[in-house]
C-alpha cells in the first residue's frame, strides 16, 4: 500500500499544536525540510525531543514552535554554543528537561521495546539525577544494589530522513545510524522522508539494510536533499560552512535570525525550492565521490 | 629551537599517554588529535571509537564534527548509540576516554553543565551529552584542558562527570589532567596534585593558575618537549589548515 504523500500533508496530518515530536539523527541524516515546513504551517507549543538539539531545533525554538527541549547535549557541533536554545534556557523563557546521551537513549529504547523503564549503572554523578525527577533509583533484585532508571520516551511523532525507501515506507539507512531505529519504534506516529524512493525490490535485494520496517511508518515522502546543512552518507557532504555561519547570524539577535527564516524558510515553498536557491556552487562543495561496498551474496533460496 | 602553541603542547602529551592496542572513546578536536597521533606514532593498534556510533575509524579528513561522514568511510564496524553506550561503554570495552569542561575542580569532578545555579543559570553550558557515562565506565580517564584559575575551582558548581566526588572514598576518577603547563594527577585521596611540568613552565605559574591550594608531587617529572616528528604529523598530516592547532 502506498503511502507516498508530499511533505507539506505529512506534517499538516500528522503534526499537531502541542505534540512531542523527535527528529531524529546524530549529525547525520537531521530532517531540516520536515522542521522546515512545520515552521512554515506554524505549529505551536512542540515538546522538542533530540539528544542533540542542533540548529534544527535552534531554528524552531526561534520561530516559536517550541514549548519545552527535551535534549542531553545542547551545542553546535563542531562550532560551540546554540545561541538561540541556550539563551531562551537562561531567561527562562523555554522550559527543559536533560539527561545524559545514555539516559536520554534509553528512555527511547524503553519506548521501542514497550518497557515500563529501564536500568542504567550508576555513574557516580548525582547532579542531573537530583535536578531531574524522571532519573530514579530502583533496587536490582539480583544483586540488591540500586540501579538508575528511566522511563519509557514516546513521542506522538517521529520524523526519521533515510537513504532510501519503498512507497510503503520500508525504509534503509547507513552510515550513522544514531537513534533512528528507536525514535520510529518508540513514536505513536512515524513520518519517512527520503532520498529516494525506490521500487520495493531494490529493498528486498538487501533485508538486513532495512532499519525500519513499513509498516510502522504512517508517510512516506520523497525528498532529495531533505538533512541539508546536516548529510546524507554517500549523498552529500555535512555543509560545516553553514554549521559556523549560523553561529554568526545567531550572534547577530533576533533581527538576523528572523531575516534567515524569512528567506530560507517562509520564503521557499518547499525543500526544492531551497536546493535550487541554494545553487549550484553550494551543491558542488557538498558533493561527494562514490565509494560502494562490495556486494554481499543472499544466495538464491 | 622549536616553537609550538599550548594545543600541540597539550595534544603532544596526551598522545604519549595513550597505549598500543587501546580502544579509546574518542571526541572532535583536541582529543580526535591526539588520537590520530598516537596511531601515526607509537600506538599503530589503537582502536578508535566515536561516539557516534562507529568502531575501528579511520577518518581520511579531519572531522569537523562528532558524527562527521569520514568517521563512517573505512570504519570497522557502525552501530546504533544504544549499542554504543551499552554493549561498548557500560560493559566495560573502552579502555580511555578523553574529556573536557568548563570547570575540573580539585577531586577531578567535571561541570559541563551550568556556571551558577541550575534551575536559573548564569551561563548555561552545553550539557552531558556522551561525558557523564565516559568518565565512570572508560577504564582510563584523561581530560584536556588549559591551565586557567577560572577553569580550576576548587569545587565544580555542577557535577556533569564524576571525579573522586569529595576525596573520601571514592576509587575512580581521572588518570590524568593534561594542560598547557604540565600534568595533574590524583594523590591516595583523588586530590590533583601537579605531577609534571611542560618546559619552561614553572611551579608559580602552575599555582597562580589553579583554584585551590595545589600541591606538588614529591617526584614532579619534566615532560619531553613535542618532537619534530610529532609536530610535523599534527601540522601537516592532521590539521594542515590550522582548525584545532590555531595556528
Amino acid at each position: 500500500m502506498s503511502k507516498l504523500v508530499s511533505l507539506n500533508e505529512a506534517i499538516s496530518r500528522h503534526v499537531r499544536d502541542g505534540d512531542c515530536l523527535y527528529c531524529a539523527g546524530f549529525t547525520h541524516l537531521i530532517p531540516f525540510a520536515a522542521g522546515h515546513e512545520i515552521i512554515r504551517q506554524r505549529r505551536r507549543d512542540l515538546t522538542l525531543a533530540r539528544a542533540t538539539p542542533d540548529l534544527l531545533y535552534d531554528q524552531m525554538v526561534a520561530a516559536g514552535c517550541a514549548r519545552k527541549l527535551i535534549f542531553s547535549y545542547m551545542g553546535n557541533p563542531g562550532v560551540g554554543s546554540l545561541r538561540i536554545v541556550r539563551s531562551e534556557i537562561e531567561s527562562g523563557r523555554l522550559e527543559w528537561e536533560e539527561y545524559s546521551h545514555f539516559s536520554m537513549i534509553s528512555r527511547l529504547q524503553a519506548g521501542a521495546a514497550g518497557l515500563p523503564f529501564i536500568p542504567m549503572n550508576q555513574t557516580g554523578a548525582t547532579d542531573l539525577e537530583r535536578a531531574n525527577p524522571n532519573f530514579r533509583r530502583v533496587v536490582d533484585p539480583y544483586s540488591g544494589c540500586e540501579v538508575i532508571v528511566v522511563p519509557p520516551l514516546k513521542p506522538d511523532v517521529g520524523i526519521i530522513h533515510v537513504q532510501r525507501a519503498d512507497a510503503s515506507g520500508n525504509a534503509q539507512i547507513w552510515g550513522i545510524i544514531g537513534e533512528q531505529k528507536e525514535v520510529a519504534f518508540a513514536s505513536e506516529r512515524v513520518i519517512i522522508t527520503a532520498e529516494e524512493i525506490v521500487d520495493e525490490e531494490v529493498i528486498r535485494s538487501d533485508p538486513n539494510r532495512t532499519l525500519i520496517p513499513g509498516f510502522i511508518v504512517d508517510a512516506v515522502v520523497h525528498v532529495p536533499y531533505c538533512a541539508h546543512p546536516s548529510y546524507t552518507q554517500g549523498y552529500y557532504d555535512r555543509d560545516n560552512a553553514f554549521y559556523m555561519e549560523w553561529d554568526k547570524i545567531s550572534a547577530a539577535g533576533p533581527e538576523a535570525v528572523k531575516a534567515y527564516l524569512d528567506e530560507w524558510v517562509y520564503g521557499v515553498k518547499d525543500r526544492e525550492e531551497y536546493r535550487q536557491k541554494l545553487g549550484p556552487q553550494v551543491l558542488s562543495r557538498l558533493q561527494v565521490k562514490p565509494r560502494l561496498a562490495a556486494p554481499v551474496n543472499y544466495g538464491e533460496y | 629551537m622549536t616553537t609550538y602553541t599550548s594545543s600541540e603542547l597539550m595534544i603532544i602529551n596526551s598522545a604519549r599517554l595513550l597505549r598500543d592496542g587501546d580502544s579509546v572513546f574518542v571526541g572532535v578536536g583536541l582529543p580526535n588529535l591526539a588520537c590520530n597521533l598516537a596511531r601515526r606514532t607509537h600506538a599503530p593498534n589503537l582502536l578508535m571509537i566515536y561516539e557516534a556510533g562507529v568502531i575501528g575509524a579511520r577518518p581520511a579528513r579531519l572531522p569537523l564534527s562528532i558524527g562527521d561522514p569520514t568517521l563512517v568511510t573505512g570504519a570497522a564496524s557502525v552501530c546504533s548509540m544504544y549499542d554504543i553506550f551499552t554493549l561498548y561503554l557500560q560493559r566495560g570495552n573502552v579502555d580511555v576516554g578523553f574529556l573536557g569542561g568548563a570547570q575540573i575542580d580539585r577531586y577531578g569532578n567535571i561541570n559541563a553543565t551550568a556556571i551558577g545555579s541550575y534551575d536559573h543559570p548564569k551561563v548555561r553550558l552545553p550539557g552531558s551529552g556522551g561525558s557523564q557515562e565516559i568518565a565512570a565506565w572508560a577504564n582510563r580517564c584523561y581530560i584536556m584542558t588549559p591551565h586557567q584559575k577560572r577553569r580550576f575551582p576548587e569545587k565544580v558548581d555542577f557535577v556533569t562527570s564524576a571525579g573522586f566526588l569529595d576525596g573520601k572514598g571514592r576509587r575512580s576518577g581521572p588518570q590524568a589532567v593534561v594542560t598547557d603547563l604540565g600534568i595533574l594527577s590524583p594523590d591516595e585521596t583523588g586530590e590533583l596534585v601537579l605531577t609534571a611540568l611542560h618546559p619552561g613552565a614553572t611551579v608559580e605559574q602552575a599555582r597562580a593558575n589553579t583554584g585551590w591550594q595545589l600541591k606538588i608531587a614529591e617526584h614532579l617529572d619534566f615532560t619531553e618537549p613535542p618532537s619534530a616528528e610529532e609536530l610535523r604529523i599534527l601540522r601537516t598530516e592532521l590539521d594542515p589548515t590550522g582548525i584545532y592547532l590555531h595556528r
